[in-house]
């Protein structure tokens, strides 16, 4: 039996589900390290809230095992699994205050009635709602109830915190602050905790490691920097960040050059092409390029944009900057395990070889 | 102008402009949608509605049935001064009527909305064959019409009754009858509610740590409550009220089994309308009383609105 | 995305079963023997109760009565809706307030009312006879309590719906060059028809089943103004329980589609209700 001392906080193996025909996750297999911030990230109905569902109790697998601390607890109820779990649209109990909603799960387990007031004094300092204590979820913010929901979930004191979009509702200047908001508070206490998110920025913002969930299926597992320059395949490529292809090869935008057509080839792999147009996004400016096989698009600062002077319909060459793209053949999973560490590949080649034999 | 044609001359950005043979009259444009001209008593309808003529027919329309009728009452019922409208209250047979018809009244009220919140729940979270009919069957009694009702009600639980049950002539057929028309208030202000509730509250609170009769005592009964007192001052004030479902099965037996709104009808039929009157204004009086506190301890318990 | 919650699998059949039997003993039971006495002695008995003059002219008045009520009230409840969500004014929560009074209020308060505004002694007595107009004890009378009690339910559901959709379906019409008429039959009808068929039907169900105020307020003369509801309490009064099955059946009929009416309507206009606000 681990315990807290263990590496590994949620281990789940070979967790498969199926709602009807539709196959919501297919043998996934995943390990979270205790104190980390782990971003499960894909693309919406994916399977990511399926499997966080899953781990926190409130769905059931139809296959497989789940493992917090140690413990067997995949037929656990939630009610007994010691959790914290936050909803995309935060759940607030709205006959009751701010207050009463974090002490909930204090009052369900009879703490004495000052060991909660303490708690929950402290617990709305850390949160920021101090002073919101005795109004009600609806004349919160946004933001604020989703702060009050951290606060509830934390309250018990679970072994994993497990955020379901928690910030998907929110305006975007207001999910900025709090995922910022999100990461101090991770680094204050150090809980364990499970981010589910379709935003890849926001994944790679915030998580130490991110896992890569697509059609039920786990596409990758690593660190946001990692998996940026080393993706499995051509989904984890283009789902983390801007993609072209030049050449039949996928490469990011911004590991292009331009140079002006003036007769000779710079390199012996620059393309030739037309420019197309310009898109000037504040610092960063576009130009679309149209190849003699297909179109790619280059990323350019605006510094070298105005150096270079381009215009539409000028006549360029399209160079390779940085060899750390990926390849012309998707890496195998073996190869992004130079940079990863040896359990997420484990994990991840067991998921991959299972995919291969089915 | 026709709707037609002023589309076409809106001149929308990014289009050609409409060559002349498109500029054919509606039929063309907008065959699928009704004719544009309304029926012309419709047109009137309309017109008056929106000048100021038509709030002062509604009001109109509002006073010759119920205003006027219920200012006739305040005046007719002290007619003949206080003296005499302290009499007509006072009356044994009146104070016997409104009492029994208020304590009835109160009891059927939480009854129903005990029973009310129960078939709500069977309605809402349970399921199996028939279940629409079920549904079907709790609206009869809002309906069906009261003397119906109330021959029903004779019919099964009288004097000919097949169960040898015979409630003519007690309270308990009086309550029988009363349960049987408040009814529906109390289911159907509730199920929506219940229905409305959010899965994730209720599994937020499992994550917590509670149990599913914690959820339901601490969550989903407080939630509920709001829209079942509704449902209570609806019972309440259609059981105070009630006359056709109650009169065949009480006998009307006074002190015993008359309510207030029979002894009102008696009053009226033997031609002593002030103290009619008089008896009225004090049950509308009283009714009116009850319903402001349930509305009252309603907004108590509702929630503040969003900002 | 719905799961579905249902009750704990322990309570579940005890709380199917008490509720399918409370709803048995005082429902089902009841109007299913109504039925059963009503053809007890068979179809040609019941058919002639039914064909009796007193049961036919009764059928008819109470028919008539409801041809005059319901639209009057269904007017009357789309205007005063319309009033209601489209306008402010000092006062409206007050129209709002009394356009509920007749669910507050006993039926036969309203009939007695009603007697002492246009009764021969009453605040307009004299002004009516003046007119050979008569109120009570006759026809006009039993129109005017069937309306009465009958007033909210129009605009309750109307209402809501109102001001549900809101402006913004009408203002674009508006933009578009149509007339406010134009607005009115093309976009703000056709919204609120469902609600409106929900309220005319309940409207309906209520006038054709009316008692107390008309009892008041018709003096149940026998062949002339006598409802249906009255004839079967008179019935039983003349120890004719025959005659009162019957007409107990045919107004079960008619509550039994008015109810498929409500069922039907009320089941899409959820449907539309969830397909409007998406």
């Amino acid at each position: 039996m681990a315990h807290e001392g263990d590496p590994v906080s949620i281990h789940v193996e070979g967790i498969s589900k199926r709602f009807g025909d539709a196959v919501a996750l297919d043998d996934v297999s995943l390990e979270v390290e205790t104190g980390s911030l782990t971003a499960l990230l894909g693309p919406s109905g994916g399977g990511k809230s399926t499997l966080l569902r899953i781990i926190a109790g409130l769905d059931t697998p139809d296959t497989g095992v789940v493992r917090i601390e140690g413990e067997d607890l995949t037929t656990t109820p939630a009610r007994s699994r010691g959790v914290g779990f936050c909803f995309q649209h935060y759940a607030p109990f709205r006959h009751l205050t701010v207050r009463r909603n974090v002490a909930f799960g204090l009052e369900i387990r009879r703490r004495p009635k000052a060991e909660i007031k303490a708690r929950v004094d402290e617990l709305l300092e850390l949160v920021g709602l101090s002073h919101l204590g005795d109004r009600y979820p609806s004349q919160l913010s946004g933001g604020q109830r989703q702060r009050m929901a951290l606060a509830r979930a934390l309250a018990i004191e679970p072994k994993v915190l497990l955020l379901d979009e928690p910030f998907g509702a929110l305006d975007a200047q207001v999910r900025t602050q709090l995922r910022q908001w999100l990461r101090d508070l991770h680094d204050t206490l150090h809980v364990t905790t499970v981010l589910v998110t379709h935003d890849q920025e926001e994944a790679m913002e915030v998580a130490d490691r991110l896992a890569i969930i697509n059609h039920g299926r786990l596409e990758q597992v690593g660190t946001p920097a990692d998996m940026y320059d080393h993706p499995a395949n051509e989904f984890v490529l283009t789902f983390l960040g801007p993609a072209t292809r030049l050449g039949g090869q996928w490469v990011r935008p911004h590991d292009l050059a331009l140079h002006h057509d003036e007769g000779a080839r710079p390199t012996p792999d620059a393309v030739p092409g037309t420019v197309s147009r310009i898109t000037h996004l504040g610092f960063e400016v576009k130009v679309d390029v149209t190849l003699d096989d297909g179109a790619c698009w280059v990323q350019l600062s605006r510094g070298t944009a105005a150096d270079l002077g381009l215009a539409p319909g000028q006549r360029v060459w399209v160079v390779r900057t940085e060899s750390t793209g990926p390849a012309s053949e998707p890496e195998t999973r073996s190869e992004s395990a130079h940079d990863g560490e040896p359990e997420a590949t484990e994990a991840a080649r067991v998921s991959a070889a299972a995919q291969g034999g089915a | 102008m026709s709707v037609g044609a002023s589309v076409a001359d809106l001149g929308l950005p990014g289009g050609e402009p409409s060559a002349p043979a498109d500029r054919r009259p509606e039929r063309s444009l907008w065959r699928r949608l009704p004719p544009s001209v309304p029926p012309a008593p419709l047109a009137a309808a309309g017109r008056v509605a929106r000048s100021a003529a038509g709030p002062t027919l509604a009001v109109t329309y509002l006073s010759l049935l119920v205003l006027l009728p219920l200012a006739a009452l305040l005046t007719n019922a002290f007619s003949s001064g206080w003296s005499a409208f302290w009499a007509a209250i006072t009356q044994p047979e009146a104070v016997a009527a409104l009492e029994l018809t208020l304590a009835a009244s109160a009891i059927v009220a939480v009854v129903n909305s005990v029973a009310g919140v129960a078939i709500a729940f069977v309605l809402v979270r349970d399921d199996f064959r028939g279940k629409s009919l079920l549904s079907a069957v709790i609206d009869l009694p809002f309906a069906l019409p009261t003397i119906v009702a109330g021959l029903t009600l004779l019919a099964l639980y009288g004097a000919d009754s097949p169960f040898h049950v015979n409630l003519a002539g007690t309270r308990l057929g009086v309550g029988a009858a009363l349960l049987f028309v408040t009814l529906p208030f109390c289911v159907r202000s509730v199920q929506p509610v219940l229905a409305e509730l959010d899965a994730e509250i209720e599994e937020a609170a499992a994550s917590l740590g509670a149990t599913p009769r914690q959820v339901l005592r601490r969550i989903i009964l407080p939630s509920i409550l709001p829209a079942m007192l509704a449902g209570t001052g609806l019972a309440f004030a259609r059981a105070v009220g009630e006359f056709g479902s109650v009169v065949l099965i009480s006998g009307n037996i006074p002190f015993k089994t008359e309510v207030a709104s029979s002894w009102i009808f008696s009053l009226s039929q033997s031609g002593d309308l002030p103290a009619a009157s008089a008896v009225s204004v004090l049950l509308v009086a009283i009714s009116l009383l009850v319903l402001l506190s349930i509305g009252w301890m309603r907004r108590r318990f509702d929630v503040p609105d969003t900002i | 995305m719905s799961r579905a919650r249902t009750t704990r699998p322990r309570w579940r059949l005890p709380l199917r079963f008490a509720v399918l039997g409370y709803l048995t003993i005082l429902i089902l039971l009841p109007v299913g023997t109504v039925f059963y006495r009503a053809f007890q002695h068979g179809l040609g008995v019941a058919w002639d109760s039914f064909t009796a003059p007193d049961a036919l002219h009764a059928l008819w008045l109470t028919l008539l009565v409801a041809a005059i009520a319901v639209p009057l009230n269904t007017a009357f409840g789309v205007g005063v809706s319309l009033i209601l969500a489209r306008h402010r004014f000092p006062g409206a929560w007050l129209l709002d307030a009394f356009v509920d009074i007749p669910l507050a209020i006993s039926p036969v308060v309203i009939g007695l009312g009603l007697i002492l505004v246009y009764g021969k002694t009453g605040w307009f007595g004299n002004w009516l006879a003046a007119r050979g107009i008569t109120v009570i004890f006759s026809l006009p009378g039993i129109i005017m309590a069937s309306a009465a009690v009958s007033l909210p339910y129009v605009v309750r559901e109307v209402l809501p719906v109102l001001q549900e959709i809101g402006t913004e379906q009408e203002q674009a019409a508006r933009t578009l060059g149509a007339r406010p008429l134009s607005v009115f039959w093309r976009i703000t009808l056709p919204n609120i028809r469902r609600g409106l068929a929900y309220g005319v039907t309940l409207t309906t169900a209520r006038v054709l089943g009316e008692f107390g105020a008309v009892a008041i307020v018709s003096g149940n003369i026998v062949n002339k103004t006598q409802t249906l509801t009255l004839f079967i309490s008179t019935s039983i009064d003349n120890l004719d329980p025959n005659s009162a099955y019957v007409g107990a059946v045919a107004l079960c009929v008619a509550a039994l589609l008015v109810l498929t009416l409500l069922t039907v309507t009320d089941r899409r206009r959820s449907e539309w209700h969830t397909k409007a606000t998406l």
